[in-house]
């Protein structure tokens, strides 16, 4: 059952990838992506994370999605036009660049892997927010900073200079 | 039974893939962050994936770390792609030519 569900999400969260950046429409790349994240939250729930997959569908799904699908709107549809100059090669070796990503990443994880221990218990909510209070208090008060200067980036680079 | 992390990590390397091709092919601005928030996924699901398999759960803290920074990189790129679009009227990136106005 739960394998059956893994390949399923996976199988699912490929396409829908590869959907999203394919697809000529912005609304339905930015809306494939959509079905992408929630079969990560999927897999991250199988994985044990519950916590995890509750923030990947509140703040992917739910908040970055959002803002993506704003801009899209705001911008009115924009549709880049086929490319003006002939970039015969650009194509493929982007394609080949990606492909050898994918490939070389796993070859080097399957032929350099040791003998992996057991898997261990995922974990919960409590020991994650004992954690993120304790050892890592200081990134998580950084991550405050940063959101911070990041609203106040957004503000200044869209607002309309009078 | 569980799923070995062997599939999980395999599935993040063809998810990297695919946002890493969007990144390198297509040129319209939107895309290109979309292909960064799917890279970034597929970085997460494998931290999450190896967080498990070590039994520890600094790989699920560092997961969480990567999702505030994904939101506040998004936050500025689609300011920026706004920005842009008002700017030259367009958010295909070969009309990004010049450096400064």
């Amino acid at each position: 059952m739960v394998t059956l569900v893994f390949y399923l999400t996976a199988a699912v969260a490929f396409v829908s990838a590869v959907v999203a950046i394919s697809h000529r429409s912005p609304v339905v790349n930015v809306l494939s992506l959509v079905v992408t994240f929630f079969c990560v939250a999927v897999n991250y729930a199988l994985l044990g994370a519950s916590f995890l997959a509750a923030a990947q569908i509140l703040v992917y799904a739910g908040a970055i999605l959002v803002l993506f699908l704003f801009v899209v709107m705001l911008l009115n549809a924009p549709e880049v036009p086929p490319a003006t100059e002939p970039r015969p090669f650009q194509r493929w070796l982007g394609t080949a660049a990606a492909i050898a990503t994918a490939l070389g990443g796993t070859l080097l994880f399957l032929t350099w892997r040791t003998a992996l221990p057991s898997a261990g218990p995922g974990g919960d909510a409590v020991a994650l927010g004992r954690l993120l209070v304790g050892p890592y208090l200081f990134a998580f008060e950084l991550i405050a900073v940063l959101l911070l200067a990041a609203l106040v980036g957004a503000y200044v680079l869209v607002k309309r200079k009078h | 039974m569980a799923i070995p992390t062997t599939h999980f990590v395999i599935l993040a390397a063809l998810l990297f893939a695919v946002g890493a091709a969007g990144v390198l092919l297509r040129r319209s601005g939107i895309s290109i962050l979309l292909g960064i928030e799917i890279m970034l996924n597929a970085a997460n699901l494998s931290l999450a994936a190896f967080a498990r398999q070590h039994g520890q759960l600094d790989g699920q803290v560092f997961v969480f770390f990567v999702m505030a920074v994904a939101a506040a990189e998004v936050v500025v790129g689609l300011a920026l792609l706004v920005a842009i679009f008002r700017r030259i009227g367009s958010i295909d990136v070969d009309r990004l030519n010049a450096l400064r106005w």
